[in-house]
């Protein structure tokens, strides 16, 4: 295993490029086309130049950094630079609207701001008169900055040129700065995007972070040559893991892609062997290879659909613990030979030995989709607070429904209200600036989630849903919303769902149709459609979604305590839930509170006879501009068990 | 409008073209100056693109001269005029529509290339040397129109706006002195036409490009020229800062019929 016993980052860089030098890579980046790599030896060379120019501008001890962009090298460094100086990096969703930003710069008071682009830089420029605690803006990309001459305005490499005129006078400067740090200094602060309220800053220590990360170690097997994608959002936490402790910790290399567009391509190329996404880009990539498949020649289809149902049963009979017999052996080696190497190959997921959904629930027939095609998928379970994960699902012992057993050294109880609880060397320092939600959180040394879970008998933790959002309703059948919307989203053609029902005599919901595969099934049938609004209320659309409906209440009604909680009315919504309306979080949590307001008028139809209702929406674009839309919204009863 | 007539690049003078009956193009002088967005506009059959079909060498005027950086091309051919520095895209996309963007956009690059029809063929050596470095200039040009999705797609299954936008990447592949861009902007939404005035501003500014572009609408065209040239039935009507062609008389009664001021 990974024999590094040093206390913080920075001492472990030093460690790294010692050991590695020039031998082995740290960051690759796509850039022109090309796969432009980077050595351990240019990892530290970078940081340290960048590093010693924030500190000939002023950079000090315990100042904040803060990063907004899409995973760059150059970020990456920069964060790296301010932590070897003692400094604390704050990273940024590089797709948060101004007032979001504003918020976190103001909060962290981020004396730094490092921006990818001119898009970063403008809302930076925005803020800088609002907030005087920002001192300067350093930006990576040069496009488009030919005009901006304020002097609080640098390039990357012009600090970076800085950096080595003061490494001239201060040669052995950057060294001296590493080894003062120590391993409860503050490493990060994470802010979450809560599903309520502004966002709360986690602190975590270097030693929060590779304590947690160390423990990973002890349950799975990383190595040094590991590849791994650097795609999720930088002010993810699984992010800060992967590409900040993790990579530092095993010495793996982290891929960044050229764009957001082109990260499947781009992993194809890379072939990771470790991969963490979210359950939504699960979901997004079953349902492009289903749309693929439609469209495929008819043999083809053939074939994939009935060496799926072998997989599927292999897999069934292996989740089970249950020997495969022969009759299903035979086809699934065929299978294996046609359909599911090719498949993984086409993905780029052929070398994964680790794949990690979390976050959310992932859908059990998703889950175990990957699982039949030989993808070594496992759900885990970590919040922001407790450095990402702390559960984790064996090699041996993957179950479709639970997040897993706690990692070693990681203790989980449930509190008698039904709320997780955790006690871990990861939970976090406190919420930075906010010492009562710090105690609300922090009792007596254990974590309280919010997260309302249950401990089946073989020690696996199962999440249900979020403690509050547990409520029964009128006639006292337990409703858990999340349960029931996860089922809903395992369509293919259902992209978001808000299940109402507490308090409530029945359930209804609201849906988003998931605009690619709902308009690429409407042209095949010759459905005409404008636009999303429009597609969305087309009858023949109900009477697709009415279908999936049907389905998720007839597994609900196998359920014996939630079968009174199936979906009696249910409408399709005239746009799409958004982070940027607020309705769900940067990382598409549903902010129910929120929705229950905005959409008042839809709820109240749902609970009446009327069979639709008009609407008019407000609609907020990137840039901060409002519009609004009308529509008329259908309202329909669906088929229950 | 002489006065402040700083390094002509290119100067039209007097071009007269017809086709049968119809005069097309009717005594047009105009010039483009060193380093200017030159913008013409002028209702459908005003003869903007004969305009450019004339400097680029398509057609040749019956009357009058070319003069590009002080050289006569009114009888040079299209491809040596190209060799000078003069890139043109076209009012409908004219791109290979079997082939990647890439090598839609490599095709640029083609005027540029010196190994030939057989070392080429051989590819080791040279050639592969020579596409080395032109695929850096072309990934420069993917990485700066933002394209890099669809760099191995072709371009025929692109939609419009995507088509538009590689069909500018081929001409500045050619890194031009002079950029014609036959109505850049048509059959565009607002979004994608403030796009692609971005990426002609930035190829003014950023890379010196001289860009002389011909639309139909008026709108975006207006805030990103440094001055308009107005066509009607073959005559220039009109000449000057796009403040002043807003308020001329005699464009308005172009574009609107009569005046309608009272």
């Amino acid at each position: 295993m990974m024999g590094n016993t040093h206390k913080t980052l920075p001492q472990i860089l030093l460690h790294n490029a010692q050991k590695y030098g020039k031998d082995k890579l740290a960051i690759r980046e796509k850039d022109l086309g090309i796969w432009q790599s980077y050595s351990w030896h240019d990892y530290y060379e970078n940081t340290k130049k960048f590093a010693l120019g924030l500190s000939s501008l002023g950079f000090r001890r315990g100042d904040r950094l803060s990063v907004i962009g899409d995973n760059r090298p150059q970020l990456y460094w920069a964060q790296m630079a301010a932590l070897c100086l003692g400094g604390i990096p704050v990273p940024l969703y590089q797709d948060a609207i101004e007032k979001e930003v504003e918020y976190i710069i103001e909060h962290s008071e981020a004396k730094f701001v490092v921006a990818e682009d001119q898009e970063q830089v403008d809302k930076m420029l925005a803020l800088k008169k609002k907030i005087p605690s920002m001192e300067m803006i350093i930006y990576d990309d040069p496009r488009g900055m030919r005009h901006y001459k304020q002097p609080f305005i640098r390039s990357f490499t012009e600090v970076q040129a800085l950096g080595l005129e003061f490494e001239k006078d201060h040669p052995d400067f950057f060294e001296q700065e590493v080894m003062k740090g120590k391993e409860d200094d503050t490493a990060l602060i994470a802010y979450t995007s809560g599903t309520t309220g502004n966002p709360k800053g986690v602190v975590l220590t270097h030693s929060n972070l590779l304590t947690n990360v160390r423990l990973i170690f002890k349950a799975e097997e990383y190595r040094d040559s590991d590849q791994v994608m650097a795609y999720l959002p930088m002010a993810w936490i699984g992010d800060s893991i992967y590409s900040l402790a993790m990579l530092l910790d095993t010495g793996f290399t982290i891929n960044c892609p050229e764009a957001a567009t082109t990260v499947l391509r781009d992993m194809r190329e890379i072939g990771p062997t470790v991969i963490f996404c979210p359950p939504r880009i699960w979901e997004n990539i079953l349902t492009t290879i289903r749309v693929k498949m439609e469209d495929a020649a008819w043999i083809k289809q053939k074939m994939f659909n009935f060496f799926i149902v072998v997989a599927q049963r292999v897999s069934t009979h292996q989740l089970k613990h249950q020997p495969v017999p022969l009759g299903l052996r035979i086809p699934y080696a065929l299978g294996e030979f046609f359909v599911y190497g090719p498949l993984r190959d086409n993905l780029g997921m052929r070398r994964i030995r680790y794949a990690y959904t979390a976050g959310a629930a992932l859908g059990p027939e998703v889950f175990q989709f990957y699982r039949s095609i030989g993808v070594n998928l496992k759900q885990v379970y970590g919040l922001t607070e407790t450095s990402a994960m702390c559960t984790y699902q064996p090699d041996d012992e993957v179950k479709l429904e639970t997040v897993g057993i706690p990692l070693p050294g990681i203790e989980i109880k449930i509190s008698e209200g039904g709320e997780v609880l955790i006690k871990s060397p990861g939970v976090f320092q406190g919420y930075y600036k906010s010492p009562e939600a710090t105690s609300d959180a922090l009792k007596d040394g254990w974590l309280y989630t919010g997260d309302a879970g249950i401990i089946d008998r073989d020690n696996h933790l199962i999440i249900i849903d979020r403690a509050k959002d547990v409520s029964t309703l009128a006639n006292g059948t337990i409703f858990a919303p999340q349960f029931i919307e996860n089922k809903l989203k395992f369509s293919p053609y259902v992209k978001e769902a808000v299940t109402l029902g507490q308090g409530r005599e029945y359930v209804t919901a609201m849906i988003n149709i998931d605009m690619e595969s709902v308009g690429n099934w409407a042209e095949r049938r010759n459905v005409g459609y404008t636009s999303y609004t429009d597609l969305s209320q087309k009858p023949e659309v109900y009477d697709l979604i009415s279908q999936e409906v049907k389905k998720v209440n007839a597994s609900l009604s196998k359920e014996e305590q939630l079968q009174g909680a199936q979906i009696k009315r249910y409408l399709i919504l005239h746009k799409e839930l958004d982070p940027d309306d607020a309705e769900v979080t940067r990382t598409r949590k549903i902010r129910r509170g929120f929705i229950s307001g905005k959409y008042a008028e839809l709820i109240d139809a749902l609970y009446s006879e009327k069979e639709g209702i008009d609407v008019e929406a407000k609609i907020t674009y990137e840039d901060g501009r409002t519009a609004t839309i009308h529509a008329f919204l259908k309202i329909r009863q669906a088929e229950t068990f | 409008m002489q006065e402040n007539k700083k390094h002509p690049m290119l100067q039209v003078e007097d071009i007269h073209i017809s086709f049968g009956v119809l005069k097309a193009l009717n005594g047009v002088s105009l010039e483009i100056r060193k380093g200017e967005i030159l913008a013409t506009i002028g209702p459908n059959g005003a003869g903007k693109t004969t305009l450019v079909n004339i400097i680029n060498g398509v057609y040749r005027p019956s009357r009058g001269h070319i003069f590009f950086e002080g050289r006569d091309l009114t009888t040079m051919p299209p491809q040596h005029i190209a060799a000078l520095g003069i890139a043109r895209t076209f009012q409908n996309v004219a791109l290979f529509k079997g082939m990647t963007v890439l090598d839609n956009i490599m095709t640029g690059r083609n005027l540029k290339m010196r190994s030939n029809f057989f070392s080429q063929g051989v590819y080791w050596g040279l050639s592969q040397k020579e596409e080395i470095r032109h695929r850096e200039v072309v990934e420069q040009i993917i990485d700066w129109l933002e394209i890099e999705h669809i760099r191995k797609t072709p371009a025929g299954m692109l939609p419009y706006g995507l088509q538009k936008r590689v069909e500018l990447g081929r001409a500045l592949a050619a890194e031009p002195k002079l950029l014609l861009l036959d109505e850049p902007m048509a059959g565009m939404n607002l979004e994608e036409k403030e796009d692609i005035a971005r990426f002609i501003l930035d190829a003014n500014e950023e890379l010196g490009t001289t860009i002389a572009l011909i639309e139909h609408d008026m709108g975006v065209v207006m805030d990103i020229s440094d001055r308009v040239v107005v066509l009607d039935y073959g005559d220039k009507i009109g000449e000057g800062k796009p403040e002043e062609i807003r308020n001329d008389e005699k464009v308005i009664k172009a574009y609107l019929g009569t005046a309608t001021r009272r």
